[in-house]
């Protein structure tokens, strides 16, 4: 059984359909990339998995069951993490900070499991700071710091700055230590390179293969292709709300309807995604 | 059925009055996404223009009408030349703070020139009635039905036929666009003050005329009442702001026929919150909207918090603990009494509006149920006086928490439009809820404090005591700061939708919020209410809110030392000075706009 499985998700902005029927499914332990060109709707097909938007039709199960149309904060409860595409950091909370909100979800001595009285429970125990509560919150400083030296000199350093002193590249890198803090069963990644350089994107395809290879479920949209073949198990094309094409990255890269969709915006794109498939393809 | 007739005309031609304000916030919304608290005051200044015309240089009325439109359209350029253009570029939530400076400084300085008292503003018309169907329709009546549909053909021909209509259009509907287009968007906005002006201050004067009657004060009414109006037909839609102020006018009308005069405003609140939580873009806004942009990093300036370690913030309290020994007048302690009663205030509301980032403008309602609380239960239950304090922290904890509850789904500027109405509906409870409240007339003989039967009245005693509350209170807040509660409504503030993917349920921790700030004010309002021994509707007002604002902005946003600094800063000193009651509030006024436009971080910094 898939860990996630999306079928028929449709979702219209008043005339326009941005999400047109998207059939997708990752299994555990996989890897998969969305690619497209701009407009085609990943980012909309995110919001909908995720719960920042209600699909119009359609279901989304994770792990069997039905998560359609739940808030984000109940999905953040079933280890389900994004980031997006964007970059949105708090602001004034430190490096770390931001790292720990990520593990906010998995607080279980500081939020008691009980409907309304939890809350005032919840409150409570931040004011008293019992040895539980303590020693947790010790236990995830020490997890987030281990996460951001995963970064290595680049967030290292920066712990305690806040994160609005951060540079682009650096502030997608606190995105991915506070989505991994939540120590996420699936993991959506929304252009995870998008504004670094070509260190940088080589720095995040290392690490995006490391955790992989550690085991951890992926679906990623990003537009650099070399990317994309090096890393998927799968690959799904989308255009204009559809899929288009899906399967192993080198069944993909020769897909005539794939190459149409690229091609059909090489006056626009001045040839970048046709060369960049052809390179891909080498 | 005759009344009936008579109150749907009244009504309409209240709408109308209303409808004038409406559209020039609904137009000023629309091309710089501002709500614009100064409006009321344009509005009053426009009604004394009238007056002045009228009782002193005895202008026909056609004159006056042109000297009232002019001398507000200048003003409306004055506000935003000065006022607004120098915040292009900072936070989103400064020019909307600065239109409430803008509003306090206005509004005492009519005060100043014209005195508070009331004045007659006479019509100018022949005073002749006509019957229609079972009503009848004054002149006036004609008049400002007239005016209603002049303005909005008039405005409706520039928007639609005019170079600069086509630009202002341009300008709502994309800024940026519009300026790479080659729109003056500056022109534009000074335009669009003017105009919105202009219609402001003749509102005022015809509601003077209508009444025959003008104050300083009614600047504040104003401005929530466009406010309303503008929400209900959808926030920048300008035919919307019309229906919308119809609809107000016709069911305040209604509801005075129905309850009488003292309801009159509760409606108006009421219809505001329910629009608010059920279509928050107005009635007619289309379904279901994309979701809006990220307020991350735009809507609190981002500084680095001035770092105060823990041996000097004992330092101080140490110092403040042996000042009494020290100073010998009392009048220097009951001054710094009051300073750190309002710190229990702006601890309160440096929380929410500061870290939560939810800008309150309905606290002092807070402090009323606390002082109505505490009072109350002395009074009538004979529960003793510590007690009864410490209940009115719980009371109001829990009581803010529910009334604030319709504002949690709200963001931005709503919240803030929101929490202003809450606010009002609580006072117009305390008015109108005679058998619980005592009306009008207040509460009288409210005992002092005393502490297991051992009185607290000595100067001294009643220091020692508020300080120690307040250290306490302070305390606890900092160390609830630095849980994981702190870092969740700091994440909440920063970016809410960024903090719900992470499972921060927004509703929980914003009540959470509101219950701690909330304890705090209520201890504040209880104790208050015992230092006073009277307290009434009019105790704890809007002016209230707006003070505790400015205190946690001084302060800087979120840091709870800040907050008590600001305090002593904005209460203890114009105490020392004796500065005149209506200077106060002037000061209060320009310190808010001095703080927005050179030192939006405040004294300490964000935390």
């Amino acid at each position: 059984m898939p860990l996630l499985e999306v079928s028929g998700l449709v979702r219209r902005f008043g005339g326009v359909t941005a999400v047109g029927g998207v059939d997708l499914s990752v299994e555990e332990g996989r890897l998969v990339s969305v690619i497209g060109p701009n407009g085609a709707g990943k980012t909309t097909l995110f919001n909908l998995i995720t719960g920042l938007d209600r699909p119009d039709e359609g279901k989304v199960s994770f792990d069997g069951a039905d998560i359609t149309g739940f808030a984000p904060e109940k999905l953040a409860h079933l280890r389900l993490a994004r980031t997006f595409q964007h970059g949105r950091v708090f602001a004034n909370l430190s490096v770390l900070g931001n790292v720990l909100v990520g593990a906010h979800a998995r607080l279980r001595a500081a939020r008691p499991r009980l409907p309304v009285l939890g809350a005032l429970g919840e409150l409570a125990l931040a004011l008293i700071q019992p040895g539980s509560v303590r020693r947790e919150e010790a236990a995830l400083r020490a997890e987030a710091l281990a996460i951001i030296a995963r970064f290595g000199e680049r967030l290292l350093p920066r712990q305690d700055q806040p994160a609005y002193s951060l540079s682009y590249a650096n502030r997608r890198r606190v995105e991915i230590a506070r989505a991994l803090a939540l120590s996420p069963r699936l993991l959506l990644l929304d252009e995870p390179t998008a504004g670094m350089n070509q260190t940088e994107t080589a720095e995040m395809q290392a690490l995006i293969a490391e955790l992989k290879a550690s085991g951890l479920t992926i679906l990623l949209i990003e537009h650099k292709l070399d990317m994309v073949m090096s890393l998927s198990d799968e690959v799904v094309v989308m255009d204009d709300g559809k899929v288009i094409a899906r399967g192993l990255p080198q069944a993909v890269r020769h897909d005539p309807a794939v190459i149409e969709a690229y091609l059909g915006h090489r006056e626009v794109g001045g040839g970048a995604a046709e060369k960049a498939l052809a390179e891909a393809a080498e | 059925m005759t009344s009936w007739l008579d109150h749907t005309i009244n009504g309409l031609i209240v709408g109308n009055i209303y409808a004038l304000l409406a559209v020039g916030l609904a137009l000023i919304f629309g091309v710089s996404r501002l709500i614009n608290f100064a409006h009321g005051s344009v509005y009053v200044v426009g009604a004394y223009i009238g007056w002045v015309a009228v009782a002193h240089l005895h202008t026909p009325l056609p004159v006056t009408i042109l000297l009232v439109a002019a001398g507000s359209a200048l003003l409306g350029l004055l506000i935003e030349r000065f006022g607004l253009r120098p915040l292009q570029g900072s936070t989103k939530i400064a020019p909307l703070l600065a239109t409430i400076g803008i509003s306090f400084v206005l509004d005492q300085i009519v005060q100043i020139v014209f005195t508070p008292d009331p004045r007659a503003l006479p019509s100018q018309l022949p005073d002749w009635r006509f019957q229609i169907g079972g009503g009848t329709i004054g002149a006036l009546d004609i008049l400002i039905a007239a005016i209603g549909f002049t303005s909005a053909v008039l405005l409706f021909g520039f928007l639609r036929f005019t170079k600069l209509g086509w630009a202002v259009r341009a300008t709502a509907q994309d800024r940026d666009a519009a300026r790479q287009m080659g729109v003056d968007v500056d022109q534009v906005n000074r335009i669009v003050f003017a105009i919105a002006s202009a219609l402001g201050g003749l509102s005022g004067l015809l509601v003077g005329m209508y009444y025959n009657y003008i104050d300083p004060a009614m600047s504040f009414q104003a401005t929530l009442k466009g406010v309303v109006a503008e929400v209900v037909g959808g926030v920048g839609n300008i035919p919307g702001a019309i229906v919308g102020s119809l609809i107000l006018g016709l069911v305040e009308s209604y509801g005075i026929a129905l309850l009488g005069t003292s309801y009159r405003n509760l409606f108006a609140f009421i219809l505001l919150v329910v629009i608010l939580v059920l279509r928050p873009n107005g009635l007619f806004a289309s379904k279901r909207q994309l979701p809006p942009e990220p307020l991350t990093g735009t809507f609190i300036a981002p500084s680095k918090p001035v770092p105060l370690p823990t041996p000097a913030l004992l330092a101080a309290l140490a110092v403040a603990a042996v000042l009494p020994l020290v100073i010998a007048q009392p009048y220097l302690l009951q001054t710094l009494t009051n300073a750190w009663l309002y710190a229990l205030l702006g601890i309160s509301l440096t929380l929410i509006a500061g870290t939560v980032g939810q800008i309150s403008l309905g606290h002092a309602a807070l402090l009323a149920i606390g002082g109505y609380t505490s009072a109350l239960l002395t009074l009538d239950l004979g529960v003793p006086v510590g007690l009864s304090i410490l209940a009115a922290g719980f009371v109001a904890a829990g009581l803010g928490t529910l009334l604030a509850w319709p504002a949690f789904r709200l963001r931005g500027h709503y919240v803030t439009i929101a929490t202003l109405a809450i606010g009002e509906i609580v006072s117009l409870a305390i008015l109108n809820w005679e058998s619980l409240t005592r009306g009008p007339i207040g509460v009288f003989g409210i005992p002092p404090i005393s502490l297991f039967g051992y009185p607290i009245e000595s100067a001294r005693a009643v220091y020692w005591f508020t300080l120690a509350i307040l250290a306490v209170l302070a305390a606890l807040q900092l160390r609830l700061l630095r849980s994981h509660l702190g870092r969740a409504w700091r994440a909440v503030r920063d970016d809410d939708v960024a903090a719900r993917s992470y499972g921060i349920a927004l509703d929980r921790y914003k009540a959470l919020a509101f219950i701690t700030g909330g304890f705090a004010a209520g201890i504040s309002g209880g104790v208050t209410s015992h230092l006073y021994s009277f307290i009434n509707h009019e105790t704890f007002n809007a002016q209230l809110s707006i003070l505790a604002l400015t205190i946690v902005i001084l302060g800087g946003m979120g840091n709870v030392f800040g907050a008590i600094v600001g305090s002593v800063l904005l209460i203890g000193l114009p105490e020392v000075f004796r500065v005149a009651a209506e200077y106060r509030v002037l000061i209060y006024g320009l310190v808010l706009l001095l703080l927005i436009r050179f030192r939006p971080q405040g004294l300490f910094g964000t935390v």
